[in-house]
């Protein structure tokens, strides 16, 4: 399994490249002249990355040789268009880049029997309620545009909805891996309609109750959406069974139309999503300029450093939140629609990815970790870019390692060091000649 | 589970399909609507960063350019215009905030180097920074500055001189004018100036009754239509009736037997008002489009900043078949609304033997290397008349600045051709309603013989008579840019 990680070295280089070439034409256009920075900047970044794969190498040899130099990469992309945007902003994205790969280490370090989460799931699903909690507890709870997503204690604040994901993807995994049994067989058909058995059904009421809950009391749809959205997937993947899936959506559904009828704040978030032109100054503003810049972007883009954030000469915003939740909007606006669908494609990639080593994996709480994992990161990435191009409501959730935000970063490493445990034990036994023999005794 | 996950990657691909949909849609396929929106200010703020071409005289006087603010991301381009109010018409303005008005609006896709979508998208390619290309302009700096400081001396009016040949917009001169420079200061206080109306260009947004001028347009129906010759004599009693109205000469005088050009040089009017009759609403409609009335005129300046002339019924253009009082609409009265534009426009057809080219500002677009991009090439709008025709009225025109009405418009050694004209406007609202106010003009050009210009001048609010203030204005810029030939 040496040429896993031979093939993940030869791809983190084009990204190192991609990165100093980045940097180069932030440089090129704000300073008009090409310092020798964007190199050392490339060089710092590549030397970041052969750190962590060399503990790769050692720790997990085996592991998926793609999915480090895509997030990489992702990072890298991230990197170059907020130091686009302001450079303090970067050197803090770097700052957290490296703590997210020591957090990343760390995991892969602490957690090689995985299984052990296992043991703790109750533990890890109320962490990740309290978690969840926590941006609504007084002294400590922040409200941002209404949602309350942020904890601040002391100097530290921190996105606890981002570490929660991976709690609660934990959680369900090892729920459902023990009860899919029973799930399956227990289920009645009634009026054509195939329903889960009543006593196994609580605990996913529970679940469904928990995102409404989320949606009233931290009013973010965007975050309730992406949980839940999770939750069917593994449900889905566990049983089998789409009238599940159908059941919980329309469940959903239901639920989040009572709570927009009568929640105002996430009342006002459907409003401007539906009709954005209605308040094209205030509520209905952020959409609308989100939707403007990729309008003059076009099929190429502007070029970095090109697109308008601020009014020129002035200090009124054009693209609000443009390093956080409209970053996809900047990029659009700089990089076009074909830049666009490149990073929208790398994000597929990953996914590709993930879902391979759940293939791979055969023990149904690998598989169902690994599945939900990736199925939470790309429903995060569906929901921000979904927001900021009109297809739902927009939200405050992060675009996975482009946005700005030490929280997400930081989480998004630990989400891949759980994958890529996953993975390095899937492969490793794949590939054991005990597996192997089985393989070929099948297949005579 | 294997098969799910993979039911759920597709799942997956589908959601990720929707997003690069929207953005396509966002993007490129609706974004020239996105871009029209009011609320988008992008555009503006984008165009502001492109380096917006220079304006330039005929002789190279710089009208309008622009200048750099700020670097980097805030690198912005503001308008100047270094001779403030001489040329606020027709030029207009370019800021922001304001748009663009006039002639700045009308070529701005030159001015700020838009070009086809293709070469857009070769230049996103390339990186290539857009640039906007210069405008040299017919306007003759000297000529513009007499004409706009003579009618800041009488009083709100217009002048109009084009070149017969090419249609050559060389002054187009607005009294009230503003200096562009204070439109972003002074935006509303200039569009709430009800009294002076500077942001109006009385030039060819100014509808005003023609008066007397009018009467070459009835004569060149006359004479086309075969009507008349310059040989017939109508008799020109000191007044007619026409439908049941009064139509009188000036002192009533009865001029007895009389042909054009005693008719046309002492403005006879009971006997243009039987040639009206007599050529028909049909030949005299005609007559009128040919010189281009009930058209928008074919000039360089945006639609809808460029008004129609014709007989007006409140908003409404009345056409051949609309009822109209003929004999009074063949004098330059009834509901007749013109421009000092349509009128220069009449004037430049019979000067240029009935041919009418379309009256243009523009020159030529020259890149920022110098190279001129495009050349304006002279177009007919219309054969107006024949050029016999234009030759009889011409004779009749010559009468009228040598003997007749317009006697102030003559220039020492020169042959001018012209007309006067004077339409009574008692109670106009506009001059403050006094009872003796006129709409003054002269239109004519030089030399007779051999045409080199053509001008239409018109003065608001005036007690008095066209050849009293239209016709030295007329002399003095017509002498200003003959003598810069």
């Amino acid at each position: 399994m040496r040429s896993a990680r031979n093939r993940e070295l030869v791809a983190l280089v084009p990204v190192a490249l991609l990165l100093t070439a980045g940097f180069a034409a932030v440089f090129a256009q704000e300073k008009a002249q090409l310092g020798n920075l964007s190199l050392i900047y490339g060089a710092y970044f590549l030397a970041v990355c052969l750190a962590t794969h060399l503990f790769l190498r050692i720790r997990l040899p085996n592991a998926d040789p793609y999915l480090f130099p895509l997030m990489a990469l992702l990072t890298a992309f991230g990197l170059v268009m907020i130091y686009r945007i302001d450079e303090t902003l970067a050197r803090d994205q770097a700052n957290w880049f490296v703590l997210g790969l020591i957090l990343f280490a760390l995991t892969i370090q602490l957690l090689r029997d995985y299984e052990v989460l296992e043991r703790y799931r109750y533990t890890i699903a109320a962490g990740s309620i309290l978690l969840l909690l926590a941006p609504r507890l007084p002294g400590i709870g922040q409200q941002v545009n209404g949602a309350y997503l942020g904890v601040k204690i002391g100097p530290i604040a921190f996105q606890p909805a981002e570490f929660a994901k991976i709690g609660i993807v934990i959680f369900l995994a090892s729920y459902l891996r023990e009860h899919r049994e029973v799930l399956i067989v227990g289920a009645r058909r009634v009026l054509g309609v195939t329903l889960p058995p009543l006593k196994h059904f609580g605990p996913m009421l529970v679940v469904w109750g928990a995102s409404m809950f989320m949606l009233v009391f931290i009013r973010d749809l965007g975050s309730s959406l992406m949980f839940f959205a999770a939750f069917l997937a593994l449900l889905y993947v566990a049983t089998g069974r789409f009238s599940f899936v159908v059941i919980g959506m329309a469940m959903f559904l239901l639920g989040a139309w009572f709570i927009v009828e009568t929640v105002p704040h996430v009342h006002d978030r459907v409003e401007i999503w539906l009709h954005p032109y209605n308040d094209p100054l205030d509520k209905g503003y952020q959409i609308l300029q989100s939707i403007f810049a990729q309008a003059d972007g076009g099929l190429f883009g502007k070029g970095f450093g090109q697109g308008l954030i601020t009014a020129p000469g002035t200090n009124s915003v054009l693209l609000p939140a443009a390093q956080t939740d409209t970053i996809y909007s900047l990029i659009v606006n700089e990089l076009g629609l074909f830049g666009a669908s490149g990073l929208i494609v790398t994000y597929l990639l990953i996914t590709a990815r993930g879902f391979k080593v759940a293939l791979l994996a055969d023990d149904g709480f690998s598989k169902l970790l690994a599945t939900g994992l990736t199925a939470v990161f790309a429903i995060q990435a569906f929901v921000i870019i979904g927001g900021v191009t009109r297809v739902i409501p927009l939200t405050g959730v992060t675009l996975p390692f482009v946005s700005y935000g030490g929280s997400s970063i930081v989480a998004n490493f630990v989400l891949l060091a759980l994958l890529l445990l996953v993975s390095d034990r899937a492969r490793r036994e794949a590939a054991s000649p005990a597996r192997r023999e089985l393989a070929l005794g099948g297949a005579r | 589970m294997n098969r799910q996950i993979v039911k759920l990657f597709a799942f997956i691909v589908v959601l990720f399909g929707v997003l690069v949909g929207f953005t396509s849609y966002w993007s490129v396929f609706d974004a020239e609507a996105l871009k029209d929106k009011r609320v988008n200010k992008r555009p503006l703020f984008e165009a502001q960063q492109v380096r917006r071409g220079r304006i330039l005289a005929a002789e190279g006087t710089v009208i309008a350019k622009s200048v750099a603010k700020g670097r980097g991301a805030n690198l912005r381009y503001v308008r100047r215009y270094p001779e403030g109010a001489l040329f606020g018409h027709p030029i207009g303005y370019s800021f922001m905030q304001y748009g663009n008005a006039e002639f700045e609006r009308y070529h701005n896709a030159e001015l700020t180097g838009e070009e086809s979508e293709f070469s857009t998208i070769l230049e996103q390619l390339t990186g290539h920074k857009r640039e906007g290309d210069d405008i040299v302009t017919n306007i003759d700096t000297t000529a513009q500055r007499v004409a706009l400081s003579e009618l800041e001396a009488v009083g709100f009016g217009a002048v109009v001189a084009i070149e017969p040949g090419t249609g050559a917009v060389k002054v187009m001169a607005s009294n009230r004018s503003y200096d562009p420079n204070r439109i972003p200061d002074e935006f509303t206080k200039l569009r709430n100036n009800d009294l002076e109306t500077p942001l109006l260009d009385r030039a060819s947004q100014g509808l005003y009754p023609p008066g007397s001028t009018f009467k070459v347009v009835t004569a060149a129906a006359g004479l086309e239509s075969g009507k008349i010759t310059p040989e017939t004599t109508i008799n020109a009693p000191g007044m007619i009736i026409d439908e049941g109205h009064e139509l009188r000469n000036d002192f009533t005088k009865d001029w007895g037997d009389i042909s054009l050009d005693t008719a046309l040089t002492n403005s006879v009017n009971t006997w243009f008002g039987q040639l009206g009759q007599k050529v028909g609403q049909d030949q005299l409609f005609e007559t009128m489009e040919k010189f281009g009335f009930n058209a928008t005129p074919p000039i360089d300046l945006p639609e809808g900043e460029v008004y129609t002339s014709g007989v007006y019924y409140e908003e409404h253009l009345l056409h051949r078949n609309d009822p109209v009082d003929l004999a009074r609409v063949a004098i330059g009265q009834e509901r007749l609304q013109v421009t000092p534009l349509q009128i220069a426009m009449v004037a430049a057809a019979v000067a240029n033997k009935g041919k009418l080219m379309k009256p243009q500002i523009w020159n030529r677009v020259v890149d920022r290397d110098g190279r001129t991009v495009k050349h304006l090439e002279p177009s007919e709008y219309s054969q107006a008349v024949s050029a016999k025709t234009a030759a009889e009225l011409t004779t009749a025109m010559e009468g009228v600045v040598r003997e007749g009405t317009g006697t102030n418009a003559a220039i020492p050694g020169v042959t001018v051709a012209g007309k006067t004209g004077t339409a009574e406007t008692p109670g106009n609202e506009s001059c403050g309603g006094g009872e003796e106010e006129n709409q003054a003009w002269f239109m004519g050009f030089a030399p007779a013989e051999e045409p080199k210009i053509a001008i239409a001048v018109s003065i608001e609010c005036t007690p008095q008579f066209g050849n009293d203030v239209a016709a030295p204005i007329f002399a003095r810029v017509a002498e200003t840019i003959l003598n810069g030939e």
